[in-house]
Parts: C-alpha cells; sequence; structure tokens
C-alpha cells in the first residue's frame, strides 16, 4: 500500500516560491483569528481588573506574581499528572491497537478506524454525561461488579481522580491511535523480518526496530493526547465532581465565576509556554539523536 | 486507507457534532429572539406557544450561575434581548450599566405580582427588572436514611454522611450558608469572617461528594447523595421520584432569592424583548411554569391557579412563617473580591 513512497518526489532545493500563495488563506486565518486574540490575551495578562470584573488598563506584573502563590504550583503538578498518566495509558493501549489495525487486512481497515472514530460523531459533552451514568453508584460499572460477586457494595467511582483519568483517557484515545496507525502503516515489515532474521529478541525488535521508525507517530499521538488534557475542565467538573481543579479549571474559573481576565490570561500564558517548552525540547533532542537506520 | 480517507472521516464526526445550533433560521425572516436563562428553566411548549402567538423565533441560551451571566455580558456578548438574572445580580448589571428600563405601559400583566415582591430593595421601582420566579435556598435530605429532621445547617458537616453531601457550585450560595450558620449575615464584607468561613468550608470538603448547580436533583432522586444543599425546586421534583425526599430551611436562616426578567442595554429586539416578558407573566402561563419547574411564581394569581400540592409545598413556596428567616443577597461592592478569593481558594485544595 505505500506505494506513494515510489512516485518521484519533488527535486529538493528547487523551493520555488510560486505556490506560497497557496497557504495565504490559511495563514490568513491564523493570524486573524488565532495570533491576534493570543496577542490579545497576552496584553490582558498585563492589565488589572475591576471590582465587579471586566479589564482595566493598567500596567502590572502583579498576575504573574500571584501565581507563585503555592496553590497555583499544586493545581499545575496535579495537571502534569493527570496528563502524564492519561498520556502513558493511552499509549499503552493505544499501540496494540494501531498496530493491530494497521496489519489487518486492507479491506477491514477502513472500518476499524471508523470504529475507533465512531465517538467523535456524538457531542464529548453528551459522552461525558454517559460516563457519569456508566460510573455511578447505582451505574453499569457497579451493577456488573456486584452481579459477578466481586464487590459486596457499589465502588465510589463517580466523582474520584479515577473518574477523571478514565474520562480523559475515553476522550483522547483516537488522537493516540490515528497517528500511531499512520507510523505503523508506513513501517516496512521487511525491516521488521530482517530484524528477526539476525535473532533480535522479541524485546529489541520491539524497542530497536519498531518504536525508533514509528517515533514520529508516537511523538505525534502524545502531543497529541498531553495537550487537550492537560487543558480539559470538562471532564475534572462533571467526572472529578467539581472538587480539585486542573490547569483548566482554573482558567475557566478565573474567567467565568470570578471574572479575573488578566489572572486568567496570565494563567493561560504561563500554561502555554510549559507545554511550548516541553514540545520545542522534545524536537530539538530528536533533531540531534540520529535514528538507528539513518544513513543505511 | 489512505489520509484522504482520514481526512474524510474526521471531516464526517465534525460535521455531525456541530450539526444542530448557530446557522441561519430555516423560516427566513421572522424575528428572532435571544432569551438567555439558567440551565433547565424554560417550559419548551410555553416557548413554542409564544412563537407561535407572535410568529417569531425563540433562541435559548444558558448559564449556569449569576458570575457566568455577568462573565459573559462583560466579555461584550451581545444579541441576547431577555435575561434572568437574581436579585443582587440585577444590582449589579444596573450599576454597570447593562440593563435597559423596561417600558411600564407594555407590561399590564405586572399588576398581579404578588404584594411581597412589588418593591424589592436592589431595584424598588421595578425599572429595569420584574421579579419571575422566586424562592428559598435550604437543604434536600432523604428521610429515609436520616430518621430525625435536621434543622441547623450543622448537619451538612456531620462526618456520618461523608461522600453522600452536595453543594451548589455557586460562591456567593456556599458562602451565605455557611455564614448564616457561624450567625453572620450572607453580605458580610469583613475579611476576618470571610476567611474564618473558608476555614470551616475547607473542613467540609472531604465529605462533599459533589459540587453542582444542575443535576443534584438527579443525585438525590437516586441516592446518591442524601444531603444536598439546594435550591428548593430542583428538592421538589427529586421528591416525585423520590418520597422520602424533604426539604428544610434551617433555623440559622438561609437565602430568600428571586430572579428577575430584564431587557438587556444592548438588546435588538427590545419591543418582542417587553411583549416576551408580559407573556412569561400571563398568570396561565406563569403558572404553567411554576408547576413544571416547581419554583413558585412571582405572579399572585398564578399561585392561586397551581395545583395545591405544589403550592403547599414548602420546598416551591416558602410558607409565610418563614420568610423573617431568609435574607437577600446584596451586591457587596468591593468585599466581592473576598469572596473570589476564598472560592478560588476553597476549589484549588
Amino acid at each position: 500500500m505505500p506505494s506513494h513512497d515510489l512516485s518521484s518526489p519533488p527535486k529538493p532545493g528547487q523551493s520555488s516560491c510560486r505556490s506560497c500563495w497557496l497557504a495565504a488563506p490559511g495563514l490568513l486565518w491564523m493570524g486573524l483569528f488565532f495570533l491576534a486574540p493570543l496577542a490579545l490575551v497576552f496584553a490582558i495578562s498585563f492589565a488589572s481588573r475591576g471590582t465587579y470584573g471586566g479589564i482595566v488598563w493598567e500596567f502590572t506584573a502583579a498576575n504573574y506574581l500571584d501565581l507563585w502563590h503555592p496553590l497555583y504550583g499544586r493545581i499545575l503538578g496535579q495537571s502534569l499528572w493527570y496528563a502524564s498518566l492519561t498520556t502513558a495509558i493511552c499509549f499503552s493501549l493505544g499501540f496494540p491497537l494501531a498496530y493491530m489495525i494497521a496489519r489487518s487486512p486492507a479491506r477491514w481497515q477502513p472500518v476499524l478506524l471508523l470504529l475507533v472514530m465512531l465517538p467523535f460523531w456524538t457531542n464529548f459533552l453528551v459522552r461525558t454525561y454517559a460516563w457519569m451514568i456508566v460510573l455511578r453508584q447505582d451505574g453499569l460499572v457497579n451493577g456488573l461488579l456486584l452481579a459477578l460477586g466481586i464487590v459486596d457494595a457499589p465502588l465510589e467511582l463517580l466523582y474520584t481522580p479515577t473518574a477523571v483519568v478514565i474520562g480523559l483517557v475515553y476522550g483522547y484515545l483516537p488522537f493516540m491511535v490515528l497517528p500511531l496507525y499512520v507510523a505503523v502503516e508506513r513501517l516496512d515489515p521487511l525491516l521488521v523480518e530482517a530484524a528477526w532474521d539476525l535473532y533480535a529478541s522479541r524485546w529489541a525488535v520491539f524497542t530497536q526496530v519498531v518504536v525508533p521508525l514509528t517515533m514520529p507517530g508516537i511523538v505525534g499521538g502524545c502531543v497529541l493526547v498531553f495537550i487537550p488534557s492537560i487543558g480539559s475542565f470538562i471532564t475534572p467538573d462533571l467526572l472529578g465532581g467539581a472538587r480539585s481543579m486542573m490547569i483548566g479549571n482554573l482558567i475557566q474559573h478565573e474567567y467565568l465565576v470570578v471574572r479575573d481576565w488578566p489572572l486568567g490570561s496570565a494563567v493561560s500564558f504561563v500554561l502555554m509556554a510549559i507545554v511550548m517548552a516541553a514540545v520545542v525540547l522534545y524536537y530539538r533532542h530528536a533533531a540531534r539523536t540520529p535514528g538507528p537506520l539513518e544513513g543505511r | 486507507m489512505s489520509l484522504w480517507g482520514l481526512c474524510l472521516l474526521w471531516l464526517a464526526g465534525a460535521l455531525s457534532s456541530c450539526g444542530q445550533g448557530g446557522g441561519s433560521d430555516p423560516a427566513g425572516s421572522r424575528p428572532v429572539l435571544h432569551y438567555f436563562t439558567w440551565s433547565d428553566y424554560v417550559g419548551p411548549e410555553l416557548i413554542q406557544e409564544f412563537e407561535r402567538r407572535e410568529g417569531v423565533k425563540v433562541v435559548i441560551d444558558t448559564f449556569s450561575s449569576n458570575e457566568e451571566l455577568l462573565a459573559k455580558l462583560q466579555s461584550g456578548a451581545t444579541g441576547y434581548d431577555v435575561a434572568v438574572p437574581s436579585d443582587f445580580m440585577v444590582a449589579i448589571m444596573i450599576q454597570q450599566g447593562l440593563l435597559s428600563e423596561l417600558d411600564q405601559q407594555s407590561l399590564p400583566n405586572a399588576s398581579f405580582l404578588e404584594p411581597h415582591l412589588q418593591a424589592l430593595p436592589f431595584d424598588p421601582e421595578r425599572r429595569y427588572s420584574i421579579p419571575y420566579l422566586w424562592g428559598s435556598v435550604g437543604i434536600g435530605y432523604d428521610a429515609a436514611v436520616i430518621p430525625t429532621p435536621p434543622d441547623s445547617w450543622a448537619i451538612l458537616w456531620d462526618e456520618r454522611y461523608k461522600g453522600r453531601i452536595s453543594m451548589l457550585n455557586d460562591q456567593r450560595e456556599v458562602f451565605g450558608a455557611v455564614l448564616r450558620s457561624m450567625g453572620q449575615s450572607m453580605n458580610s464584607t469583613d475579611p476576618q469572617v470571610i476567611e474564618a468561613a473558608k476555614e470551616r468550608l475547607l473542613r467540609q470538603k472531604p465529605l462533599v461528594k459533589t459540587y453542582t448547580s444542575d443535576h443534584y436533583d438527579q443525585l438525590l432522586a437516586s441516592g446518591e447523595v442524601v444531603l444536598a444543599h439546594a435550591w428548593g425546586g430542583p428538592v421538589a421534583r427529586a421528591m416525585v421520584e423520590r418520597p422520602s425526599i424533604r426539604y428544610v430551611v434551617p433555623k440559622e436562616g438561609a437565602t430568600l432569592w428571586a430572579d428577575c426578567l430584564v431587557v438587556l442595554r444592548t438588546a435588538p429586539q427590545k419591543r418582542l424583548a417587553m411583549r416576551f416578558i408580559n407573556y412569561l407573566m400571563e398568570p396561565q402561563v406563569a403558572a404553567r411554569t411554576s408547576e413544571r419547574l416547581r419554583f413558585a411564581s412571582a405572579s399572585r394569581s398564578a399561585r392561586e391557579l397551581v395545583n395545591a400540592s405544589t403550592r403547599d409545598n414548602p420546598a416551591v413556596y416558602p410558607p409565610v412563617d418563614q420568610l423573617d428567616r431568609l435574607e437577600w443577597m446584596k451586591d457587596v461592592g468591593r468585599g466581592i473580591r473576598l469572596y473570589d478569593r476564598a472560592w478560588t481558594e476553597l476549589k484549588m485544595q
């Protein structure tokens, strides 16, 4: 199937910019609806708030200084932990699944991918409410556990950190599976076969051949899961019972509940800076370490 | 399976999830009224009746707290015609210049207002607002689990009910309850008092299953919680499904509230907005609203029309002898910063 690799690639270096204008609509869109609002949020993060909310344009760095309060550090730490855990679980569930899909008969692949994406056809909020029904005391999970005699009393599932992580994994698993699927599909099975022929162990085949060659997919999947989960607020609100905050809840809380837009903007920027730093660090690291098969 | 296929699948998903909402009105040029109200606060059939009667379309958008309503309007959200802020938020919105004066001539149904709601402290001449639904805040509880009827807020700090308590997800209400339990006014602006209230709430937090303003009627009805800090209406709704649910206004006192109909200064359809408000105040319509939502109507004539089980339910219509125990929530001015900070700290811990 990866026959597109055989078509003649455009000669590198011949980067005439005759097709640059094709990017114009996209750039315009990004400029108007992404960069401009972002600049505005940045400006607001240095403003002050009025008594009833709203923005008073007096320059201050107080919003960033406020964030040194240990409580904010704790929220950030908790969010990083939830997001990392979600990413790790998504990876361990998603990788085998993506591998299976990419190695299944070609005519089955669209159906399997469709099944992965099916949940997206329903609103996220509705799906989260469905999880509340599944997890609550007289819900499906507890009903099943009780019926099988595994537990005597219903478990506390809803409104716990576990419920939050379940909800996040459920919500973002497809974001992990899709890039991994693309990466595995491009992985040449002959290379895996060659590794076997050279007496590589099962583990060595996985860690030294499969993982390095699917690294772009792994990174893509992890980034796509980590970033939305660290900023999520619906899931912790509904499945966590609004008892603990993730950083997304803090931002929403500052904007919509206490109407402190400047502080909310400052939190948004700190979050963005952390995420960007992590991604940049990773890509620089990845660029410096050559893959095992490069220059073959 | 090509990348094209993937893209198509994404697109299908994206399109299906944004199918409803937005877009153009299929009926073409009918005038559109934008109604901004609490979640679960309208009877759809009453709205449809108004649409049919006036040949218009009503678009409903919802908020889940007064603060959210204010935040959205402050962010420059325009296009809304009629909104339903509570008492103290009406005061703030008047002060912020967000409201348009009501045209008294087009509100004949205002004459049906309950006497005690005719001149409320936040807008005594009803220049900007007209009371719509009102009631008390109290505790909804399951009498099958809690044998002795509680009469104090202290029950919400009882270790025996750990993990089976829900609190409103509303800063002024939560602080209001704890302040009254401390013998203070719920409109205190004393930093030390608010700090002490926060400490009490932090001690309570491990017992609280969830902070929610939206679906605690279902939590009560399903037995998931046995004590709920609550507006009366949802408790009355839970009673229908689970007859052992009761409602009490603690002896230390609680909130008296009135949600009011207002027209926004930026409303595109001011005339239609007045007709809509007058329609909602029509005794028949108000009575049906009251029956459906199980909140007390501000219309005296509507009270006479609702059936006795609703009228005599203390969760719906606060009994007269309770009124002196209830306190209006007021705009606390700069003091709101103290509540904002304390609420953030409570939720962050």
